[in-house]
């Protein structure tokens, strides 16, 4: 069976969950009863685009229980919150999907890097978001621990937006410096951490001489010179370097090692088939952009615990052809939606 | 042949960046060269060991690098140098027509920038012996010695001189040169239309034997252009009113904004106006109108309308030419944006009562004008009636001046901060209190035009004490 079948079933299997009143959860059924019923009509990905495009109003408005299907009923489950948004948050709730999307992303960081067994830092948003249990359960599937230091995209994004760009330099070096000294007083050989913090991390402490050999990291907009740099000069070409592209709604799409002919472009590849990247023209979205032409990302995402047709992420990224170990398409350069015309405020996340 | 490419220099060593910007024709639109683009990364990442590039300038002495400048001064002018990192050569005539295309600059004031800067660079003895009021320059090599009996001790402020230059004026460059005759490296950001002189510079001083590491030339964007200001230890800041007010009372940076140089006439001279006409014209228009020496307002003890109607009826008919036309008075605008934005803003200026435009009825069609696809501003005299009008004390990148009427016992209470002051006056009272004035930086009396300037006298900063500090020494 080729990835193409695979993923078609893999829909036609979470859309009979989603939609069946033993399994479903209360707003899809409710969705239905309004609409159609998509185990009809919805038979491959194509058919996915007779979906209205998902409203992240349903994440932030209504109630997480209204999410949880059926089956899942009585299970105690998380609750995670989407990176910088200020006002309410979108919510995604879950159970195992962190766990199944981390160990899969295990199986694609080499041990040279990450040894197994050696501590992790991570250097980046906590609180209530996923990534901060799943990059612990990275660690732990890898038979590592992992230390913690905070990092509260909100805040930062906040002193941005109110030109306090003194105190977000100092909030910043806060959380580095916390960094450093775990780095000086604990052996920690694996990273995760966002661009922007790695640099500031960077020029307090050698990150190589303190045992760091992996670095994973996902965030902010990674452009090409940027990642050159963060490749070639903060890791001095002597630490693996694994960039990525998630969100709590996704989970976690990797990026292939980089060749010389990429010019340090990444691309990432989504989780398939638990979630699919499209690159859509944003002016028209039922219709995908050419092969490496810019367009706005649109994320589908399939599991058992959470399904999301067509959401329009607030990102733009180039349309790769497919690379492997991927047999689809991938997205490249991401940034923020419209970044050409207007100035976005990221922060540090 | 390949596009030309300036990569940016890191501690002198060429990088191309993956990041690129195309600097245009500013009338065709044309591609004339790519340049490389870094970030704010990259720029900390070489500052944090800027102390090489320093120790590699000290292993010259000071007057080993005066006669590297006089030659880079040689090389600059007439040499044909390095041009990027794709094989290209540049002649001084390529030069100056990049520059012209770029920037606007008609080829003419493109050549009296050079010959500008080249003579800053020909004079950097008389130009450091003004700085330092006679120094023996062998003070700064060994740290210490003697001046007029005393013992004298200089130490360096910084390990690093950084510069986030304007596009508006080539001959800004003539700032920054002094540094390098004292030790001190440079960190250019070039403007964006203009990254051609500084790079000429740069090529011209590594040609003439300066170690090449002095040199950082690092187009980048705002984050960058803030880390050049905060990291280096001093930093000149070039800009308006606005962005120079942040710094201003900051040791660690020279502000160069707007002049508001101005030509004062005096009671006593005042019966002589029409002789006067062409130094003030000069000052006004002279270079396109574009420098802070540039004169902005014509203060005068009466005649204010027959001086005004003067110098509308000998500015207003220039016109644009083409930029090779050796009579060419105007610059184009390489910002489109800039040209608007000053011509509404006089406009709306002359809305409010109390104001004429004198120039209207002499120029040939509207202030801002076109020609080949290029946008110029044509010059403007404007008559106020006090100084209390908004237009009576602007400055503008073109041609552009008040004439306002003030009785001499008033004008230095009125003209406010001025850059420059030319005084036409003989009353040695009046000359008396205009040397008394904390307003006035450079002061010419006489019929001097605004824009000549003395390499002997810093006008703006003195980049000796930007760069160095006496400290007091005794040794056992």
């Amino acid at each position: 069976m080729n990835s193409q079948e695979q993923l078609d079933n893999h829909l036609r299997e979470i859309i009979q969950w989603h939609f069946s009143p033993e399994t479903g959860c209360p707003f899809w059924l409710e969705w239905m009863s309004k609409n159609f019923d998509p185990r009809k009509v919805i038979k491959t990905i194509e058919d996915v685009k007779k979906f209205p495009h998902f409203e992240d109003e349903w994440l932030r408005d209504l109630q997480p229980e209204v999410w949880i299907p059926a089956a899942y009923k009585g299970r105690p489950f998380n609750i995670f919150e989407t990176g910088g948004t200020t006002g309410m948050p979108k919510q995604r709730i879950g159970w195992e999907d962190y766990k199944t999307d981390y160990s899969e992303f295990s199986e694609k960081i080499s041990d040279e890097h990450f040894p197994r067994g050696g501590a992790w830092l991570m250097m980046g948003p906590t609180g209530p978001r996923r990534l901060r249990l799943a990059i612990e359960h990275l660690a732990n599937v890898r038979g590592s621990s992992c230390y913690f230091i905070d990092l509260d995209p909100r805040f930062v994004k906040k002193l941005i937006t109110n030109k306090q760009f003194d105190v977000a330099k100092q909030y910043m070096e806060h959380v580095a410096d916390q960094a450093a000294i775990i780095l000086k007083n604990r052996k920690v050989s694996g990273l995760f951490t966002t661009p922007k913090l790695l640099e500031a991390l960077s020029e307090k402490v050698d990150i190589y001489a303190s045992g760091i050999r992996g670095v994973f990291c996902g965030g902010t907009t990674m452009l090409p010179q940027y990642v050159r740099f963060i490749v070639e000069e903060v890791l001095e070409n002597r630490i693996g370097f694994y960039p990525t592209y998630g969100n709590t709604l996704m989970g976690l799409a990797a990026s292939v090692p980089l060749t010389p002919e990429d010019k340090y472009s990444i691309t990432y590849y989504a989780p398939q088939p638990r979630a699919v990247l499209r690159v859509v023209n944003p002016e028209k979205t039922e219709d995908t952009v050419e092969y490496d032409t810019w367009g706005r990302v649109e994320l589908t995402t399939m599991t058992k615990e959470f399904f999301m047709p067509r959401f329009l992420e607030r990102d733009e990224a180039l349309r790769r052809k497919p690379r492997a170990p991927y047999t689809w398409d991938g997205v490249a350069e991401v940034r923020p939606f419209g970044a050409m015309e207007n100035k976005i405020v990221e922060g540090v996340y | 042949m390949s596009l030309p490419h300036l990569p940016a220099l890191r501690k002198g060593k060429p990088y191309e960046s993956l990041d690129k910007t195309e600097v245009k024709d500013h009338r065709t639109g044309e591609i004339l060269a790519t340049v490389s683009q870094v970030g704010a990364g990259i720029l900390r990442k070489d500052l944090s060991r800027i102390g090489e590039a320093r120790d590699d300038l000290r292993k010259f002495t000071v007057e080993q690098l005066i006669a590297i400048s006089a030659k880079a001064g040689d090389l600059f002018l007439n040499a044909e140098l390095t041009f990027g990192d794709q094989g290209h050569l540049q002649t001084p005539q390529q030069y100056t027509e990049t520059l012209s295309r770029t920037s606007g600059l008609p080829h003419v004031m493109v050549k009296r920038n050079m010959a500008k800067i080249a003579d800053a660079l020909f004079n950097m003895r008389t130009v450091l012996n003004g700085l330092t009021r006679g120094l023996d320059m062998s003070i700064i090599d060994i740290g210490y010695g003697e001046q007029a009996g005393c013992p004298v001790s200089y130490y360096p402020t910084t390990n690093a001189l950084g510069l986030v230059m304007p596009s508006n004026s080539p001959a800004v460059n003539s700032l920054w040169l002094p540094a390098i005759a004292l030790k001190t490296p440079v960190i250019i950001k070039p403007g964006r239309e203009e990254p051609w002189t500084p790079y000429r510079l740069i090529q011209a001083f590594i040609a003439a034997g300066a170690p090449a590491s002095a040199f950082g030339f690092y187009p980048t964007d705002h984050e960058g252009s803030g880390e050049v200001m905060k990291t280096c230890g001093r930093a000149l800041i070039f800009g308006d009113a606005n962005t120079v007010a942040q710094y201003k009372d900051n040791p660690k940076f020279e502000c160069h904004g707007p002049g508001f140089s101005k030509v004062l006439i005096g009671e006593d001279e005042i019966e002589r106006w029409p002789e006067f006409i062409d130094v003030i014209a000069g000052s006004i228009a002279d270079n396109g109108g574009r420098s802070c020496i540039n004169a902005s307002a014509v203060v005068v003890a009466k005649y204010g309308r027959e001086i005004a109607e003067a110098l509308a009826k000998k500015l207003g008919p220039i016109t644009p030419l083409p930029s090779d036309d050796p009579n060419a008075k105007l610059s184009g605008f390489a910002n489109v944006k800039m040209a608007e934005f000053i011509d509404s803003a006089i406009e709306s200026g002359l809305k409010e009562p109390g104001a004429e435009d004198v120039t209207a009825k002499y120029r040939q069609g509207s202030r801002k004008t076109e020609l080949g696809g290029g946008v110029y501003m044509q010059p403007t005299i404007v008559r106020c009636d006090s100084f209390k009008h908004t237009m009576s004390n602007r400055e503008y990148l073109c041609p552009y001046a008040s004439v306002v009427e003030v009785p001499q016992s008033e004008m230095l209470e009125q003209i406010g901060p001025s850059l420059v002051v030319t005084a036409i006056t003989k009353d040695k009272k009046f000359i008396d209190q205009l040397l008394e004035s904390p307003l006035i930086e450079r002061l010419n009396i006489g019929p001097i035009s605004t824009m000549k300037i003395s390499w002997n006298q810093p006008h703006e900063g003195n980049m000796f004490e930007f760069l160095y500090k006496r400290r007091s020494i005794d040794f056992a």
